[in-house]
């Protein structure tokens, strides 16, 4: 074992190795470290964030779906009851219209009738006279017999 | 490799590559091989070992220096690159390699060390990956560069040793840095009172009143004594503890590699010895280089400790 000054510019050289590692190497790489370490948290962070919104969103979402459903529904029910009530009011106007289809009808049938007797009755008088004459013969003074036919007319 | 063009002896090989590369201010007269090569007292380079044990201490071991430093700056390059591409993303390939050596270093640190400190992480960590890469030159045949480096400077005598912490200057040129800071970082934070203190009133609390004050002064110097040697005896022990386990380790590489010239037989099985420890050396350059690591970061956090019920001894 022979000691000598080597020791010394060992011991400088180690001095200045740390000073360096110190000032240039050390700092950075910790810093670099502890930044990554810090995104990566908050990074998790964000994520475990997400996840709980996500939750959130999706309770939200069933709850517009239950919503939305029981609207449809109710929707649904009130389109059917106006469509049974339009159903009904058709049925009612066609019967009221039917009616009153119906009405005129037997108005203008019995306005015939009538008008028909009223023809027949103008007519059977003279029906009378020609058949009166046909059977006596000759000539029937109206005149005189026209108030029986008329009574007769009348009566029918 | 002797100069005369003979194959060395196996004692003359051992020797050769357990010498550094030593550069130191030769008196004059010294005789190497028989023969006197200096006339005149200057600085050279020594070429045998008598040459060495005359520099004494106005020496530098070149390859011990140069390897440490080169291997100390690709450290400082990789972590470099590291720093600076260092980002909040996702990190790739060598970037992850870095940041994970960043990372469990700083765990270990603030597992041993509780105290706020800008200075005991980064020298954990340049104290582990520099050791390690030192360390790790041992896994290097032994012969490989050593001729490498006598081929290139054309004297078949180069003396070169690759692995720095086989050289008991680089590794004692360590502890005793770390010791100096253990005395700073005490002072610094006890005061020089509070270190004094630390020293002489532990592990005997000496009495502070009534008759017994008159033993005071002997349980202190008792306190002081044992308490030097405590001290003295970590960076020390810091220092020869990596240095005795590489130096045994290169040993072991050195005396498998002088079976390989012994026959096909011999060589065989010197392969399997060498593969088998060289295996087992991963293990020990990389726990030499934790134990390093957290020894320092131990005797950091006492130089931290400031507690005066605290009976602990250190």
């Amino acid at each position: 074992m022979n000691l000598n000054l080597t020791i010394i510019g060992q011991s400088i050289t180690f001095v200045v190795f740390v000073l360096i590692c110190m000032k240039y190497i050390w700092p950075l790489i910790i810093a670099a470290m502890a930044e990554r370490q810090k995104k990566i948290a908050d990074g998790l962070a964000a994520a475990d964030r997400a996840s709980k919104d996500l939750e959130l969103a999706q309770e939200k979402a069933k709850h517009a779906l239950r919503d939305a459903k029981t609207e449809a529904a109710s929707i649904l029910d009130s389109a059917n009851k106006r469509a049974t009530q339009i159903v009904e009011e058709a049925k009612e106007q066609a019967r009221e219209e039917g009616n009153r289809i119906k009405a005129a009808t037997q108005a203008e049938v019995e306005q015939e009738v009538n008008r028909a007797k009223e023809q027949l009755r103008s007519q059977v008088a003279t029906l009378a006279f020609v058949g009166a004459e046909k059977v006596l013969e000759s000539s029937v003074d109206q005149s005189a017999h026209k108030d029986m036919i008329d009574k007769l007319a009348a009566s029918l | 490799m002797a100069a005369d063009g003979n194959a060395p002896t196996t004692t003359e090989y051992i020797q050769h590559h357990l010498t550094n590369w030593t550069y130191g201010k030769l008196p004059a007269g010294t005789y190497c091989d028989g023969k006197s090569v200096q006339e005149t007292t200057g600085w050279t380079v020594a070429h045998c070992s008598e040459e060495m044990s005359a520099m004494g201490f106005n020496a530098i071991h070149l390859d011990s220096m140069l390897w440490s430093i080169g291997l100390g700056l690709i450290f400082l390059a990789l972590f470099r690159w590291g720093a600076k591409r260092a980002h909040s993303g996702v990190p790739t390939g060598m970037l992850n390699f870095v940041e994970a050596l960043v990372e469990f270093i700083d765990k270990t640190v603030k597992d041993a060390f509780q105290y706020r400190s800008r200075f005991v992480a980064p020298l954990a960590l340049t104290i582990f990956v520099w050791v390690f890469l030192m360390n790790l030159m041992d896994l290097i045949p032994v012969d490989l560069i050593p001729q490498l480096a006598a081929w290139v400077s054309g004297d078949p005598h180069f003396y070169f040793k690759i692995v720095p912490t086989t050289d008991p200057n680089v590794t004692l040129g360590m502890g005793f840095t770390v010791f100096f800071l253990m005395i700073m970082f005490s002072i610094r934070e006890k005061g020089f009172i509070g270190f004094v203190k630390e020293l002489t009133f532990h592990p005997f609390h000496p009495p502070t009143k009534g008759v017994g004050l008159i033993f005071a002064p002997i349980i202190i110097l008792i306190n002081f004594a044992l308490e030097s040697v405590t001290l003295l005896a970590r960076p020390i022990s810091l220092g020869l503890r990596l240095f005795g386990n590489l130096y045994a380790g290169e040993m072991i590489f050195i005396l498998i590699a002088t079976m390989f010239g012994a026959g096909l037989i011999l060589g065989l099985f010197a392969g399997v010895l060498q593969l088998g420890w060289a295996l087992f050396h991963i293990i020990v350059i990389t726990l030499q280089a934790f134990v390093f690591m957290v020894l320092t970061i131990v005797y950091m956090a006492m130089a931290f400790h400031n507690d005066d019920e605290d009976q602990f001894t250190h």
